[in-house]
């Protein structure tokens, strides 16, 4: 017989190796990553590369700026959490506080199945239908443009945003609600000064997942941006964000190249990004936890 | 029996949960700032009854009653009530504490808030004189902006209560308040219902039979659905009338 607390360790080790061996593979990913982007800024200093105002890598000189790319991905970022964010919260409070449970039981794996939906689907309803549809709205040369990826952006962020607000809000224990509602409240005044701020933490994290969809959104804002690497100043222009350029140009690339170290580094930018949101996240989960509301 | 001022006045009730009858042709008749316990084995109708009176039950879906409950002399379930401003004059204390995750101020201040005031003065005020009929004042006077969640969990319950009193209410229902307490906080709600009395139409659920002998005015036994009992709390404890209180109250079923 051995011993129960040999078993024990023994089980534990297995979990504690399978839980290391995804965090030394991801450890791979980012060294290969840093190894591959860095050497760009033997041809350029970081601050010219964020900060260049002009991406032409395959002219002679190249020129390797990349806040044209960033204010693609900021622009069509931020339209897409104005159009997710009130569309995915509002809807939330319907399914969890106000919709019949039939319907709910209908609506909540309909909107979780959207959010299966593969990018490059979206990508094609966006070139179908949005484009032509903003172009002759604006009466612009070309219906691919910042507002086109944002609210294409906006459509696929909000599944994430609705799934995990609902979760929160119904996460909310109902003895909040039967409090405030024997206190007199309305429904609508329980919904929004119980129940919305006690779930705060979750909808807090659902916005920020739903813009790092936005961010990391690759295929569908390839398919509808446009495509120019200028600074933009309207919503109505074309737009390449950081992803796009990635995967537009990865192709074109010579391996070991300025051009191919470049859109590696690009890939360092983006691994930040997604960083630095996951760490506010984190921290808006943690602060809103002080003051006992519910989380996921 | 019962010759004091009647606050509340319930008429051949009977209530369903979809096809189940959980109350059946309860008649009962409740006077003005008396304790009231309702006891009875789990699954009697007691808490259903207590819902009945605020209208708790209304958020149920598939539930319907039949008969008439009259607070003051109003039925409380004809068309022209309106179940806010009834919630407001009867307030509810909960079995397990729910204190929202907000201050201890804005708990006590969130009923007062819902219904309009916004006057700093006045909120601060009420909250003070709330908290300290609740008892619970010296304890988190130094404080108010601490989260309701730190407190114990008897805390919890009176600052519960602070926030019942606060809408300034006619009647309380309490439904086990102090089932989950440990003794000594158990004592103090104890002594507050017994405070309240000058004040309030007190109805309380309890399963303990000792609480109800202790703080009660009248008490009234409820089996599977029917008001089996109802009577001045030493009559049923000590010359019950019926065989089934006897029964109950000497342990030998529920």
């Amino acid at each position: 017989m051995i011993p129960r607390k040999y078993k024990e360790r023994a089980i534990e080790g297995v979990f504690l190796s399978f839980a290391s061996i995804s965090l030394v593979v991801l450890l791979f990913i980012m060294l290969f990553l840093f190894r591959e982007g860095l050497p760009i800024f033997r041809v350029i200093g970081p601050l010219e590369f964020l900060f260049g105002k002009s991406w032409y890598p395959t002219y002679e000189p190249p020129e390797f700026g990349i806040l044209p790319l960033i204010m693609g991905s900021l622009f069509i970022t931020v339209g897409a959490i104005v159009v997710a964010i009130p569309l995915g919260l509002a809807s939330a409070i319907y399914l969890a506080e106000i919709a019949h449970p039939r319907i709910r039981e209908w609506v909540k794996p309909a909107i979780e199945l959207l959010a299966g939906v593969p990018s490059v689907i979206y990508g094609f309803f966006g070139l179908l239908v949005l484009a032509p549809f903003i172009q002759d709205l604006f009466n612009l040369p070309t219906g691919l443009t910042a507002l086109t990826a944002s609210l294409l952006l906006g459509i696929m962020a909000t599944p994430t945003v609705i799934s995990i607000s609902e979760d929160a809000l119904n996460s909310v224990p109902g003895s909040y609600r039967e409090a405030s509602l024997a206190l007199g409240a309305t429904r609508w005044q329980t919904t929004i000064r119980v129940v919305v701020p006690a779930a705060l933490s979750g909808i807090s994290t659902a916005c920020i997942l739903g813009m790092a969809r936005a961010i990391e959104e690759t295929m569908a804002v390839l398919m509808v941006a446009g495509g120019a690497t200028l600074i933009p100043t309207s919503f109505l222009q074309p737009v390449r964000p950081l992803t796009a350029t990635i995967i537009a140009e990865m192709g074109e690339a010579i391996h070991g190249s300025p051009h191919f170290h470049a859109l590696f580094a690009i890939g360092v930018v983006l691994f930040f990004i997604t960083l630095g949101l996951n760490l506010l996240a984190d921290f808006l989960t943690h602060r809103f936890k002080e003051t006992g509301s519910g989380t996921l | 029996m019962v010759k004091e001022d009647l606050k509340i006045i319930v008429e051949d009730l009977d209530f369903f949960y979809g096809g189940l009858k959980a109350l059946d042709g309860v008649n009962i008749q409740i006077p003005e700032r008396k304790v009231t316990a309702l006891i009875g084995p789990s699954g009697c109708g007691k808490s259903t009854f207590l819902r009945v009176l605020n209208r708790m039950n209304d958020l149920i879906p598939g539930t319907r009653l039949e008969g008439k409950v009259l607070i003051d002399g109003h039925d409380i379930y004809a068309d022209n009530i309106d179940v806010v401003e009834l919630r407001k004059k009867i307030g509810m204390v909960f079995q397990k504490s729910n204190p929202f995750p907000k201050s201890i101020f804005d708990n006590v201040a969130y009923g007062l808030r819902i219904h309009g005031s916004k006057d700093r003065v006045i909120l601060a005020e009420i909250v003070e004189e709330s908290l300290k009929r609740a008892a619970l004042w010296d304890e988190v006077k130094d404080d108010l902006k601490r989260s309701a969640m730190e407190l114990s969990g008897g805390q919890q319950q009176r600052l519960c209560i602070a926030r019942a009193l606060a809408t300034g209410p006619e009647i309380l229902l309490m439904d086990e308040p102090a089932s989950a307490l440990d003794p000594i906080s158990t004592a103090k709600i104890e002594e507050l219902i017994r405070e309240f009395k000058e004040h309030y139409t007190i109805v309380i659920v309890t399963h303990n039979m000792q609480q109800a002998a202790r703080v009660s005015d009248y008490t009234a036994l409820f089996y599977l659905g029917k008001l089996i009992e109802f009577n001045v709390t030493e009559e049923v404890f000590t010359r019950p009338s019926e065989k089934q209180t006897e029964d109950y109250i000497t342990g030998r079923f529920g």
